[in-house]
């Protein structure tokens, strides 16, 4: 007869001491799961926002673009440098773009705006910039003309077809204007840039600011984001630092990131809380569950049992328990959010618009990554084991006379 | 030849902040084969005595030999090791482990010596028919009469083939007919294998039984009479 066979009985034995700290470990395994499920499923929706939607989830510029956004900040397009950044296996897309501040007008009235020279295919493959438009069509590589941001096109009180006038400051100094129509309209989710962006083919932007072959940024799409660092540094590695940064998108939006980082930190710190309740409900049950078996465990020790296999039994025991725990809140939890990732819950009304007005998907989204699943284990097994430390001390002092007599 | 010897044996200890002197210097010696009953009111030292001679308790001034070991001395674990090679123990609230058969229970300190499976399962089984409890070997202690389970503790004390076997009060909640039975057995036991019997008990049934009385008050022995 083994101490696990022996511990294995013992949980059948007593159905509603093992049902109860089961039942406080499922709770915990249950609402931990949905919980960080939840909030990192958010995260990573917010993130793949905007790295998909704009910024990649890295970025190239020429040195002391990021601090001083002019169009004399801009480097040369190099095709050799995209190919070698292209085939870093990581890498899914490597899209080139040109920014610069333009005023747009039409007719009496005039707005300033961001006009992005893109490539229009690699753009419409990393960022699908073809679905967001609303009346029109998407740019294509030959033609010449330009895509509006819906907000804009409305205070310009313009529509496709009309022509868009864009005028500001070329590279070197020199003058930056021209006339474009306008190709399609555009409705893009964060407020800001549906009110200033205007989209033009990359080498009508090169002409406009008379900056041939020239590029602000190289924005890469990474196939896992948990890769940025690795590919970063395999970045940095390849070009001459003195002439390019290399940033990720941590360090182009870190407001975004302190917001993440501090919601993330109250996340964190509710669960903290979930589990110190579990934990003192485990300990409680625990505690009953050695406490009153004082003369089982005296015998034992009596008729020549060693206290250490003893505390094997009662480590089985518990390990048991906290077991049955995790897998019964898993068995619930997993389907829930298994569900919920495939279709997000839409947020609507004030909330949903505060999402829009950040320009991100009004939705709470569900993470399926493994590694908080792992880490919700990992914490529920170290409640288990703290609480053992009692029924282990416990047995290690037992006085097999002292526990006859109970 | 003495097998236990106890030696000017003393047990104090403090209850609610008075001293009690539970056992006040003494000297017995017992042998091979003896069927004996320590017989004495409540609170004359006989369980305090017996758990004393069974390793369990240690006395606050003397020594205890047992097989030439003075036990006094063993702490830990190779105490409880000597206790699982070399005592038996039948305890008045049959004290079985709840979740194993009878088999199991009869087993399971085999099982603590190591003994291979095979020889454990049949010691086990012809223990229990020594007992009476062929037919009951896989029903669990809530499922058999309180006779029947101090049967099962019989059987168990006896499966690590002990030098002797203690039973403190073994009859004390046991009815008429399930006390015959179980002395029936001890005495067979007894008789029949040589296995020596030490017994703490109020029952004159077990001490018209017993080949040798020790009477026990306020910690001494009284007499100590051999039929």
């Amino acid at each position: 007869m083994s101490s696990f066979k022996i511990a294995r009985r013992n949980i059948r034995r007593n159905k509603r001491r093992t049902v109860i700290t089961a039942a406080s470990i499922f709770f915990a395994v249950f609402f931990a799961v949905i919980m960080r499920s939840m909030q990192l499923g958010t995260y990573t929706e917010m993130i793949k926002n905007v790295v998909s939607s704009y910024t990649g989830h890295i970025q190239i510029h020429k040195k002391g673009y990021w601090n001083d956004k002019i169009i004399n900040n801009t480097f040369p397009e190099n095709t050799e440098l995209e190919k070698t950044i292209a085939k870093i296996p990581e890498v899914e897309k490597v899209v080139p773009r040109l920014e610069s501040f333009a005023l747009a007008s039409f007719r009496q009235l005039t707005k300033g705006s961001i006009v992005i020279g893109i490539s229009p295919e690699k753009e419409n493959n990393m960022t699908k910039l073809a679905d967001k438009v609303i009346s029109g069509n998407y740019l294509s590589k030959t033609n010449k003309g330009v895509l509006v941001a819906e907000k804009l096109a409305s205070f310009l009180k313009l529509g496709v077809g009309d022509t868009i006038v864009l005028m500001g400051q070329g590279y070197h100094a020199a003058t930056a204007a021209g006339k474009y129509p306008v190709k399609g309209i555009i409705r893009l989710n964060a407020p800001d840039l549906n009110n200033k962006i205007v989209y033009i083919n990359l080498s009508e932007a090169q002409d406009l600011y008379s900056a041939p072959n020239m590029l602000s940024s190289l924005s890469i799409l990474l196939k896992n984001s948990d890769d940025i660092k690795s590919v970063k540094t395999a970045i940095s590695d390849k070009i001459n630092p003195e002439n390019f940064e290399v940033m990720t998108w941590e360090e182009i939006l870190p407001e975004l990131k302190q917001a993440i980082e501090s919601d993330n930190i109250s996340g964190q710190f509710m669960l903290a809380i979930l589990y110190m309740i579990v934990g003192f409900g485990v300990f409680g049950t625990i505690v009953m569950m050695t406490v009153e078996r004082k003369k089982e465990f005296g015998i034992m020790t009596a008729v020549g049992m060693k206290k250490i296999k003893l505390a094997g039994i009662l480590f089985y025991e518990t390990l048991l328990l906290g077991i049955l725990g995790i897998l019964s809140g898993f068995a619930v939890s997993l389907p829930l959010i298994l569900y919920f990732s495939k279709s997000p819950v839409p947020i609507t009304g004030d909330v949903g618009n505060t999402f829009k007005s950040f320009g991100f998907e009004p939705v709470i989204a569900f993470s399926v990554n493994p590694h908080f699943m792992i880490n919700q284990i990992s914490v529920v097994v170290v409640i288990v084991l703290i609480a053992y430390i009692y029924p282990l001390s416990y047995i290690l002092k037992i006085n097999p006379v002292k526990a006859l007599r109970n | 030849m003495n097998i236990i010897e106890t030696k000017n044996l003393h047990k104090t200890y403090k209850e609610s902040e008075i001293e009690v002197h539970a056992v006040r210097g003494v000297d017995l010696s017992f042998e091979q084969g003896e069927f004996t009953a320590i017989v004495g009111p409540s609170g004359s030292g006989k369980t305090t005595l017996l758990n004393m001679i069974g390793g369990l308790d240690k006395p606050t001034e003397g020594e205890i030999i047992i097989d030439g070991i003075n036990i006094s001395t063993l702490k830990g674990s190779k105490l409880i090791d000597f206790r699982l090679r070399k005592i038996g123990f039948v305890f008045q609230a049959y004290n079985l482990i709840p979740v194993l058969t009878a088999k199991e229970n009869v087993e399971f300190i085999m099982n603590l010596q190591k003994r291979p499976k095979k020889e454990r399962i049949k010691r086990a089984e012809d223990l229990l028919k020594a007992v009476g409890l062929g037919d009951r070997m896989n029903a669990r202690p809530s499922k058999l009469s309180g006779g029947q389970q101090q049967r099962v503790a019989v059987a168990r004390a006896l499966a690590s083939k002990p030098m002797f076997i203690l039973a403190d009060e073994p009859t004390a909640n046991l009815d008429s007919e399930s006390t015959r039975n179980l002395l029936e057995i001890m005495e067979t036991l007894n008789k029949e294998e040589n296995i020596t019997f030490i017994f703490s008990t109020h029952d004159t049934r077990v001490v018209n039984k017993a080949r040798r009385i020790i009477t026990i008050d306020d910690g001494k022995v009284l007499s100590d009479e051999k039929k």
